[in-house]
């Protein structure tokens, strides 16, 4: 109804131009800020999401994670901050065109059947999308022979399957998941857990936001650690747990072994398991060359497992050192 | 893009309206209403066999618009409570949440949501006002001057009340604004009658209070004109002045001046519920 203002129109060239750029990023964010009364629900909050890759969206209870995503998609209105989805600025419907989005609070028309949801995303989404994909859509989330079937009587898991095809099915180039598994049973999770990787794969963007740990861990590329309406901690799986650890059973050790052991990373032993903390840009030799030098000074090797810090525990320990400081 | 959007939410919304309980409700209501009407109509032909055909033109139209009251009162009803949860109720159950995350503005998907309702609300009073209409004719053989014109300023009122619905559902719960809609609905009626009360005993404040509530809710302004339609004008010659009190009778027809009011109401109406619209957060 109120057409675009002066201002969005001769900003419209520029936008162009930033969208033909190879390399917009599918969610670009800054200093996104909402205040509802006298809380303050995110305060800051600037991140990336670059094309193709799998953002996770960690934190507790309240750290405004599902604010900042109606944000990005325009649902709720910031305060401050600024948004471009794949290039666009996010004032603009139309940058949400190669969006899916699947809500925390997901519910589609009872009165609709499944494939009917599907058509009407479609036509909304203003693309054409023939009949077998959007079936085959429906297919992927296993909801293939319930097609003809009123919503209405889906169960809650099945509704988030369907809202899962509904986020699929205009051919995206950015997904953006709000605890897509809530709903689902250990299988489920294992599907979407498939479905994140293959839409890695076709070099579709996703955002998570989940509370489950191992999901995130198992399938993004980078995680952000929202807490308190703030990024905490954000940076790659590798950059945040940093460090990594290898633990020994080991026999027989004496003091030339225990200077080798000390001598691959920081050591500490209980009775005989030792744990090595090695550096976190090691080559792949360091864990063959120890275990090699310790047979050649007699010392008999029971196990050796590579251990890494979980995410969980990063995440708690990031948690707990902010809210302390 | 505009466009597709709201045809698209049109056609949902009249799909919804068609697969919802509140249609059939509407029906059964509509068809109890009409057979009631048709079995009273026959029955005030067969007790008083001997009215001359100008007494039972008066009887006929008279009846007829307390029959269509009670037929514009059912799509009041029916449409103001399936507008009001069209919207709150789909932003509270999130329903909308998936919708408006498409590359579609909110208010286009309210303007498609007004117009399915709008079709939807003219399509009941077409039809069942047809068939009362109908039935009117068969049992007492009258005929309302202006029927069409009767018929569009009903679907108007049911219009304008849906309309405020809708604004209302932007900010109260759905059954609230259900529920609102319809008491205002029936304020503005009973300030009609009192301000034709007014106007009989020539009394300027008390007639001002019926004026100012058409000015404020235009539905009984265009109930009056609606009736002034369907009434036979032979009746208002000759029964003079006193009858000018009764809500069941209107002494002049619409100005163009107030069907202009009611288009501009309408349409002020609907773009404060699309700027509290677009203002929400979600």
């Amino acid at each position: 109804m109120t057409g675009p203002s002066l201002e969005a129109a001769s900003l419209e060239p520029a936008q162009r131009l930033l969208a033909d750029l190879p390399s917009a990023p599918a969610v670009w964010c800054s200093g996104l800020r909402k205040r509802y009364r006298r809380r303050i629900a995110v305060d800051g909050v600037s991140f990336t999401v670059g094309r193709g890759e799998v953002l996770g969206l960690l934190g507790p209870n309240g750290a405004g994670k599902t604010t900042v995503i109606k944000m990005l998609l325009g649902l709720v209105r910031p305060d401050a901050g600024e948004v471009l989805l794949l290039g666009q600025a996010a004032k603009d419907p139309r940058a949400r065109a190669r969006v899916g989005y699947l809500p925390e609070l997901f519910r589609y028309q009872p009165w609709l059947t499944a494939a009917e949801v599907l058509a009407l995303h479609v036509r909304l989404a203003g693309v054409t999308v023939p009949d077998a994909e959007r079936r085959e859509c429906l297919a992927i989330v296993g909801l293939a022979d319930r097609a003809g079937d009123r919503v209405g009587g889906f169960s809650k898991g099945m509704q988030q399957r369907l809202g899962l095809a509904v986020a699929l099915v205009a051919r995206p180039e950015l997904v953006i998941l709000d605890e897509p598994t809530s709903a689902l049973d250990p299988l489920g999770r294992a599907d979407v857990r498939d479905l994140l990787l293959s839409l890695k794969d076709r070099n579709v963007a996703v955002l998570l936001n989940s509370h489950l740990i191992g999901e995130v861990e198992r399938v993004c590329d980078r995680v952000v650690i929202l807490d308190k309406g703030q990024i905490s901690a954000s940076g790659t799986l590798a950059e945040l747990l940093g460090q990594r650890e290898v633990r020994l059973r080991l026999d027989g050790v004496d003091a030339r072994a225990e200077a080798r052991l000390s001598a691959a990373g920081r050591l500490t032993r209980s009775g005989d398991s030792f744990t090595v903390a090695l550096p976190a840009e090691q080559d792949s030799t360091t864990v063959p060359d120890l275990v090699a030098d310790l047979v050649g000074l007699g010392v008999r090797v029971h196990s050796v497992e590579p251990g890494r810090i979980s995410l969980e525990e990063r995440l708690l320990d990031i948690l707990r050192t902010g809210a302390s400081s | 893009m505009i466009v597709r959007t709201v045809t698209t939410v049109a056609a949902l919304t009249l799909r919804e309206a068609a697969r919802r309980r509140v249609l059939r409700s509407l029906a059964v209501m509509t068809v109890a209403l009409l057979s009631l009407s048709a079995w009273g109509f026959s029955r005030l032909d067969a007790e008083f066999g001997g009215f001359t055909s100008g007494e039972a033109r008066v009887a006929g139209s008279t009846v007829l618009n307390l029959v269509m009251f009670g037929l514009s009162l059912i799509a009041a009803l029916g449409t103001a409570f399936l507008a009001g949860p069209t919207l709150s109720g789909e932003v509270e159950s999130g329903t909308a949440l998936a919708i408006l995350a498409r590359p579609v503005r909110r208010s286009a998907v309210l303007v498609g949501k007004w117009l399915g309702l709008v079709a939807f609300g003219s399509g009941f009073v077409a039809v069942a006002g047809l068939a009362q209409l109908l039935i009117v004719r068969v049992t007492m053989d009258y005929w309302p001057p202006r029927p069409v014109t009767g018929l569009a300023l009903l679907a108007v009122q049911t219009a304008a009340l849906l309309t405020l619905g809708l604004l209302l559902s932007t900010a109260v719960s759905p059954m609230a604004s259900g529920i609102v809609a319809v008491g205002l609905f029936g304020a503005t009626w009973i300030a009609g009658v009192v301000g034709s009360v007014g106007e009989a005993l020539d009394n300027d404040s008390v007639a001002r209070v019926g004026t100012v509530s058409r000015m404020l809710l235009p539905t009984d302004g265009l109930w009056r004109g609606a009736m002034n339609s369907f009434q036979d004008p032979a009746l208002l010659l000759q029964a003079g002045s006193g009858i000018g009190e009764s809500p069941f009778l209107s002494m002049a027809p619409l100005t163009t001046t107030y069907l202009a009011w009611t288009g501009l109401w309408i349409a002020v109406v609907l773009g404060l519920a699309a700027v509290a619209f677009q203002r929400r957060d979600l």
